[in-house]
């Protein structure tokens, strides 16, 4: 055991899903060729003023209720006062002494139990542009600025210093996404950077209350990558500590290829905002109405969700992954309201759906059998019109193939055998082909009658109904 | 020039003149740009002007009132621009040199406004740069000067409309008001300027120079055509969240009511000390003018104004050194030439701004840095809120607040701008009424022995232009000879 405990604060940046930016009607659309979604408001032009997004603000709202935050009557937007190259104004506009949500929480499992991560803050500010840096001529460094990104409206998430390793930061941020996701505030894709995350690590000796000198780790651009930087953060403090040194305060990189935090160059982060009420727009007022007609119209979260699926007899474990994302529990809710049997619902997605995408890397909303069709399969397999083996090959078959397993089942000859004669005459030609296991059987070997329902099975390619061959087996053999 | 004519050449006559098809917009433009064509350079009153433009901009009036277009009463009137003003694809520099060659890719509100109610624009006015000074000897490019003396400054940051108004080169300006700089101005010039209630008129497309207190107003040389250029202007934007749907036109005929009944408030604690001779006997004869006319005159205090100057000399360049940021040199204006990345930032920004703007930049840096923000920025905001109660007190009691412009007449170019702290103090009693985001307006109230225009100041309630209207128009109709013209302007100087 490590005599020291680490402490982490995680500060998220999520981009908010509105169709337009926080302070003008250019399109948030990404990928777009550079400076083309831009005005003069967002390039930032002499005499242009902000005008708010009223869906940001509900936004974020959204989000501090989801969370259980404070959302505050007045907040007020500020200025952060920098110099840089891909900030056209000189500043941005944030939230500072007043922001629009304070306090509230995100549960995390830890060692199977649960533990609330609090939040200090969460406040509404624009995206600055992007600088863009191309290989160029040998000595020449050139750099390009895209604004398209500059005003796409972001809200920062401020945990309190109260995660405690970078497994417990990996769980607060996925639970974080699954939330943003569910509210479909934020689409949650850290490749394209609508989610960013920047973490503050210290480490103290166990026991001891005060903090630790911080470092602040920037550009990670993973959960993995952020659970990797704190342990590795932790250690080189650690080390630090050990060998009698003193940990700087500074802003670290994470160099994901090499695995290590590097120093920032100190010219850029010895920062004084300046920051000072932003006088172009007033202060943001919400009615408490408004606040709570936003929370009334709250879509269920995922905790609800998987209190309600455990509530169907599905196990924690499951209804866990099938909350995953809105989308997965969405394709569960449909698949098993068309099936009319939740728990096989659930194990087929679990099992089949899950096991093809695990392999193929496919989202939910990429996999080939959408709801309808997996529900019709899963309540045939259900009512027992056909058995599990049946519904394996019609499975595969639906992957590659559009038509409804009903009709698949028809065109491929997988209709299941369960009328008496049929199912009598199959009976006859497994004892006659096995006269050895049947003899067994009369005699009283229980065991071997397992033996000769698998035969008919097979025989059957799958098809005989799994009860009722059974009985004909039992009925075939006394009349011998 | 006769009485008669100058009278004409109000906007409110040539609107309807333009308007009844009488006369042509192109005419009324080709005899404000003719008298521009004598005076101007002289004055130095444009930093940007473009006759071609301006006839076509006139044309393009009478074709529509040809095509049976109803227009208001702006209609073919020529109205000058501030040249912190944009104005899509007209030069735009602020009379800074950092913005040289800068041509704005959209209209400001206010343009879009005035283009839409058919006024014709003469050009861009000389200002103090980034509206930064009260002399216009801030610019970067020429001084102004005052159409009354040559010798002396039309007063700042407008001073290049509120010259060029007084000197009959356009009959409407529009300028901004920060701390007094459409208002000192027009007491300089002897015309009619109006700082509308913070939030009145849009501020989109006005280049900032303090966001809190920046207003953009109309100057004229009559009562009644002060309400019209307003009356274009003011009102919500959706532009600017800032703007205040109660900010509703003045109806014209109201301001001939009179003052019988109104209490006019002079803040004795504010004059007393300071104040020019001339200007005072102004005062007087103004309350008693007035006192005749049915107001009650009583006096009022105004117990934090004497912070003023500190507390808007601790907000303004806060703003403003926020607001002046984005001039690096990168994306538009002027850039010097330098080996780095970070050279080419000091140097653009060393040469680009002059010694006033840089000194501001330098001050509002430092009011608003870590360790000194609750000593200065934030005590001066407290300072704000006390100031704001007195007036809203003294508004109480009075219907509006009467006291001078300026502590001075006009002073002489390079009289002051050594002394920053002189000249600072040159905008002690318009201060006040900006750091309270009231209405103010300054009239002309008569001439100096020496013939030098002076102007009162009326303070009003928010969003009451109006009634400041109303008495200055009362005032101005007991007194037929104050639509006085410059000798220069009638070509006699």
């Amino acid at each position: 055991m490590s005599a020291y405990e680490t402490v982490v604060g995680l500060e998220v940046h999520a981009q908010l899903k509105t169709r337009s930016k926080i302070f003008c009607c250019c399109s948030t659309t990404f990928g777009a060729r550079p400076n083309t979604q831009v005005c003069p408001t967002c390039l930032g032009l002499p005499g242009v003023l902000p005008v708010l997004n009223e869906r940001a603000v509900r936004f974020a709202v959204m989000t501090g209720l989801a969370v259980g935050s404070t959302v505050a009557e007045r907040s007020v937007f500020a200025r952060k006062n920098y110099f840089y190259p891909d900030l056209p104004k000189g500043y941005q506009i944030s939230q500072y002494d007043r922001p629009l949500c304070v306090g509230g929480g995100v549960d995390i499992q830890v060692d199977g139990s649960t533990k609330r991560i609090g939040l200090v803050r969460i406040h509404l500010e624009e995206d600055a542009g992007k600088s863009i840096h191309p290989e160029g001529r040998e000595g020449v460094t050139t750099t390009l600025v895209d604004l398209n990104r500059s005003g796409v409206p972001l809200i920062e998430i401020v945990s309190e210093p109260e995660i405690r390793s970078g497994a417990e930061a990996y769980d607060y941020l996925v639970r974080l996404k699954q939330t943003l996701v569910y509210l479909d505030v934020c689409d949650g894709n850290m490749e394209e950077g609508s989610l960013r995350c920047d973490a503050n690590v210290s480490v103290r000796p166990k026991g001891r209350k005060e903090f630790g000198t911080k470092a602040e780790i920037k550009n990670m651009n993973s959960f993995r990558n952020v659970e990797r930087a704190i342990a590795f953060e932790t250690d080189r403090q650690i080390r630090i500590l050990e060998s009698g040194g003193r940990v700087v305060q500074e802003t670290l990189l994470w160099n994901a290829d090499q695995g290590v935090a590097e120093p920032m160059r100190s010219k850029e982060e010895a920062h004084d905002y300046r920051y000072f009420p932003e006088p172009d727009l007033l202060p943001l007022d919400l009615e408490p109405g408004w606040i709570d007609s936003v929370r009334r119209e709250l879509p269920e979260l995922p905790h609800q969700v998987r209190a309600r699926l455990t509530s169907l007899g599905i196990p924690e474990y499951d209804a866990e992954v099938l909350t995953e994302t809105r989308a997965l529990s969405r394709y569960f809710e449909e698949t098993a309201s068309r099936a009319g049997n939740a728990k096989l619902a659930s194990n087929w997605i679990m099992t089949e759906v899950n096991g093809i995408r695990n392999k193929q890397g496919q989202s939910i909303e990429e996999f080939p059998i959408r709801p309808d069709r997996l529900g019709s399969l899963v309540k045939m397999i259900a009512e027992g019109r056909i058995s599990g083996k049946i519904g394996k090959q019609l499975f595969e078959l639906m992957l590659t193939r559009a038509e409804s397993p009903e009709e698949l089942v028809k065109s491929q000859g997988l209709l299941p055998i369960d009328d008496e004669d049929s199912l009598r005459a199959l009976a006859r030609e497994v004892i006659a082909a096995n006269p050895g296991p049947a003899a067994e059987v009369r005699a009283g070997k229980e065991r071997t009658f397992a033996f000769l329902v698998g035969q008919a099975m097979k025989q059957s390619r799958g098809r005989a109904h799994p009860e009722k061959i059974q009985d004909a087996l039992r009925k075939e053999l006394e009349k011998a | 020039m006769s009485p008669e004519i100058v009278a004409q050449e109000t906007a409110e006559s040539i609107g309807r003149a333009v308007q009844s098809r009488e006369r042509s917009a192109v005419d009324v433009a080709r005899t404000f740009l003719d008298r521009a064509e004598r005076t101007a350079s002289r004055l130095g009153t444009y930093l940007h002007r473009d006759p071609a433009a301006t006839l076509a901009m006139a044309a393009d009036v009478d074709a529509r009132l040809g095509a049976g277009e109803t227009l208001g009463p702006l209609a073919g009137v020529p109205v000058a621009l501030k040249d912190n003003l944009c104005a899509h694809g007209v030069p735009t520099t602020c009379g800074s040199r950092i913005l040289e060659g800068y041509r704005p890719p959209y209209d400001a509100s206010v343009v879009i406004r005035l283009r839409d109610a058919g006024a014709v624009f003469t050009g861009k006015t000389n200002c103090d740069e980034f509206a930064m000074g009260s002399s216009t000897e801030n610019s970067a490019y020429h001084p102004t000067r005052n159409p009354w003396d040559l010798e002396r400054v039309p007063g700042g940051s407008s001073g290049g409309s509120a010259a060029t108004v007084a000197a009959l080169e356009a009959p409407l300006a529009l300028g901004s008001d920060t701390g007094g700089s459409v208002r000192q101005p027009a007491a300089f010039c002897g015309v009619y300027g109006l700082k509308p209630t913070y939030g009145a008129v849009s501020r989109y497309g006005l280049v900032a120079f303090a966001s809190s207190l920046d207003q953009i107003g109309p100057l004229a040389r009559t009562a009644r055509d002060t309400a019209l250029l307003y009356n274009a202007i003011c009102g919500r934007d959706e532009r600017d969240m800032t703007s205040r749907a109660e900010a509703k036109p003045i109806p014209v005929e109201e301001l001939e009511r009179g003052v019988r009944g109104m209490k006019l408030g002079i803040p004795r604690d504010l004059t007393a000390e300071g104040l020019d001779p001339e200007i005072r006997a102004s005062l007087d004869g103004v309350a008693k003018a007035l006192a005749e006319e049915g107001a009650e005159i009583l006096d009022v205090t105004l117990p934090h104004a004497r912070y003023s100057i500190a507390t808007y000399y601790l907000i303004a360049p806060a703003e403003a050194s926020s607001n002046l940021a984005r001039y690096d040199g990168v994306r538009y204006g002027f850039r010097a030439k330098s080996e780095d990345l970070r050279s080419m930032y000091e140097a653009t920004r060393g040469q680009g701004f002059g010694r006033e703007v840089r000194r501001r930049i330098l001050l509002g840096t430092y009011a608003l840095s870590a360790g000194y923000y609750d000593a200065y920025y934030l005590r001066a905001m407290k300072v704000r809120t006390l100031i704001r109660k007195d007036f809203s007190d003294a508004l109480e009691r009075a219907d509006a607040i009467l006291l001078p412009t300026t502590p001075t007449p006009p002073f002489k170019l390079g009289e002051k701008v050594d002394d920053p702290l002189a000249m600072y103090l040159n905008d002690v009693f318009s201060i006040p009424a900006s750091l309270a985001g009231a209405p103010a307006l300054s009239f002309p109230t008569g001439m100096t022995r020496s013939g030098l225009p002076i102007g009162m100041q009326l303070v009003g309630r928010p969003f009451a232009e109006g009634t400041l209207l109303r008495i200055a128009r009362t005032w101005e109709r007991r007194n037929p000879d104050g639509l006085r013209v410059p000798p220069l302007a009638e070509g006699r100087a």
